[in-house]
């Protein structure tokens, strides 16, 4: 369940990246002069963050390190 | 001259730590100390080298250059989504690439691949055109030095010079250092411009006198209004750029930069923190190089502007030529430099100035993965390492590095295209045409080597396609691109003052779907590798 909803989060994003929405407008401007559309896409990489650490958190291929601790199979072979 | 005796003293401290490195490696004899650090670097350095090493001159240079020109799309174009994309890969195919490294000994993608699909020729093959699409890469760098110096000086060191330079420098302290000396560097660089964004972004707002008059007389004035919008692009366009940072997990030198982490653990902070590094240098990058379209007292940006008023209003009745030189004239690679220069008091515009040539000297890491490729897939694997031993593989890696940076230099004096075109239309649509090798690698059990050779081939003829294609049709003036093949009332292919568009798409998404497929289509079709091959690739994470 924990891993649906961290696709989901995923998928959401980058549909959130396409923000049509601010296509055509300068406005609102953020603190007197940020377009809205470079402030939305400023947030949108603080979001990505986020959710970067979600995953880190959740979903950390801790199994991989488990691999790599049994030897390397020419050091297993050697005498 | 004292930001370019600056820039001088910044190359010679990036010497510097190329050579130390070299001697704490003790002559760095072994293979793997030399090109892979002996897989052992710390997180801090893991993180801003990797970080380093993917942000190149048109971190700086061409994000500012393209904001000139385009506007604030530029940010949602590339730093936005790569600050989702790229990270996400690092989270899905870095860790696991390192983790099969480390347990078998890969040092490159193509050993993975060649074991994987239990090949040997089509390995050699996927690295020709891993090779061929990485050199423009490498050449960004030297064309970025050239042009950075050359501004910095105030002409005083020509765009030749200032090329050679930077070629010397970086092609000394790899070749010494190999990737502890190289992941130093970067990991010191990538400080720099990290720093130089806002530092960059507070001297040259204080010199404007902030920035709210700029924006409004932007938005007062026709012809800027639409830079502080993204009218001028389309959605689809801007879609298709999330393709584009596919290629990062592709491009050989950052899949082998994920095999040098002493830990796994070690990606974690740079999975976290890659959108935040964006974000501190590209934001201020793009912004200023919007703001600079409000600059009227630097007569070289007022030239870019006028040549861009002309290509608008008299694009359309020129010759392809004469369009290509005002574009040419137009373009805005050195704005920021430009700023500096008007804005920033001269010592700190030197500081900066190495702020930049830290950017633009990250090719380091790309000559020396072509290096490791080489010496690995094709000098070892034909047998020159059991020939020959060990340490002749390391010297015939270091000659490699010498001759790659000469080739790069000379084609650089040549390239006539800015930094950013050349970059995206050839090697980042390339790269991330050959992402689905490492997915089906990776992920899938039914991949086969015969649709992977499918893959690289494709790759090879989309790219060679887009390029003559471009070079056969001229871009048509600023405005509606040109109809080359319609469909049933569709717009099938496009030239567009830009490149080229298909159904409307960047040529890259096209590429990197029709690969996805021939992956699938070909490999159910063909022979899969062995069981025992197949196993040594997925863990199951219940029972590891």
């Amino acid at each position: 369940m924990k891993r649906i909803l961290l696709v989901i989060a995923v998928i959401a994003l980058y549909v959130l990246h396409q923000d049509f929405w601010f296509w055509r407008t300068a406005h609102p401007l953020v603190f007197g002069f940020i377009p809205i559309g470079l402030f939305y896409q400023g947030c949108f990489s603080v979001a990505a963050a986020l959710l970067m650490w979600l995953l880190v958190k959740f979903a950390w291929p801790s199994h991989l390190e488990r691999v790599v601790e049994q030897q390397r199979p020419e050091e297993e072979a050697a005498p | 001259m004292i930001p370019a005796i600056l820039v001088f003293v910044y190359l010679a401290v990036v010497l510097y730590i190329g050579i130390f490195a070299f001697r704490k490696t003790a002559g760095g004899k072994k293979a793997e100390d030399y090109f892979l650090a002996s897989r052992s670097l710390g997180s801090f350095v893991f993180l801003f080298s990797l970080f380093g090493t993917n942000m190149t001159a048109f971190a700086i240079l061409g994000s500012s250059g393209h904001a000139f020109s385009n506007g604030i799309v530029t940010f949602g174009l590339m730093a936005s989504s790569s600050g989702l994309v790229i990270p996400i890969t690092l989270f899905l195919i870095g860790t696991r690439v390192w983790a099969l490294g480390k347990r078998y000994g890969f040092m490159t993608p193509v050993q993975m691949f060649r074991d994987r699909w239990e090949c040997g020729h089509i390995g050699t093959a996927i690295f020709v055109v891993q090779a061929v699409l990485l050199v423009p890469y490498i050449i960004i760098g030297i064309m970025g030095g050239g042009t950075t110096l050359n501004v910095i000086s105030g002409g005083l060191v020509p765009y030749w010079f200032g090329g050679a330079i930077v070629a010397l420098v970086v092609m000394s302290y790899v070749f010494f250092g190999g990737m502890r000396g190289t992941a130093w560097v970067n990991t010191f660089q990538t400080i720099l411009f990290l720093l130089f964004g806002a530092i960059a972004i507070i001297v040259i707002g204080a010199g404007m006198g902030g920035f709210r008059s700029a924006v409004q007389a932007m938005q007062a004035s026709p012809a800027l209004a639409p830079l502080l919008t993204r009218e001028r692009i389309s959605p689809l366009y801007f879609f298709s750029y999330t393709f584009i940072p596919l290629s990062a997990i592709a491009f050989p030198h950052i899949l082998i930069f994920c095999l040098t982490a002493e830990k796994m653990n070690h990606f974690k902070k740079t999975v976290i923190f890659y959108p935040l590094c964006i974000l501190a240098i590209w934001l201020p990058c793009v912004f200023l190089g919007v703001m600079a379209n409000r600059v009227t007292d630097v007569p070289q940006i007022r030239a870019k502007q006028e040549a861009r008023r002309v290509l608008a209003t008299q694009g359309k009745t020129m010759t392809p030529e004469a369009r290509d030189e005002l574009r040419e004239q137009a373009a805005g690679d050195d704005v920021i430099m430009l700023l500096l220069q008007r804005y920033a008091p001269l010592w700190l515009a030197g500081l900066l100035g190495a702020g930049i040539m830290a950017a633009v000297m990250a090719s380091d890491s790309q000559i020396l993965a072509l290096s490791t490729m080489f010496t690995e897939d094709v000098f070892a694997h034909y047998g020159g390492k059991r020939r020959f031993g060990e340490s002749v593989q390391v010297q015939t890696g270091r000659i490699f590095v010498i001759l790659i940076t000469i080739f790069a230099y000379a084609v650089a004096l040549r390239a006539p295209e800015t930094i950013f075109e050349l970059a995206i239309q050839y090697a980042f649509s390339g790269y991330a045409a050959l992402s689905p090798l490492l997915m089906a690698a990776l992920f899938w059990k039914g991949s086969t080597k015969w649709g992977a050779l499918a893959v690289t081939v494709w790759t090879a003829l989309a790219v060679v396609a887009v390029a003559i294609f471009q070079h056969a049709v001229p871009a048509p003036a600023p405005g509606p691109p040109t109809l080359i093949w319609s469909l049933s009332g569709y717009e099938v292919l496009t030239r567009t003052p830009g490149g080229t568009a298909v159904f409307g798409f960047m040529p890259v998404v096209p590429m990197v779907i029709i690969s996805g497929l021939l992956m699938i289509v070909v490999s159910m079709m063909t022979r899969k590798p062995a069981q025992a091959t197949v196993a040594k690739y997925f863990f199951d994470s219940r029972t590891v």
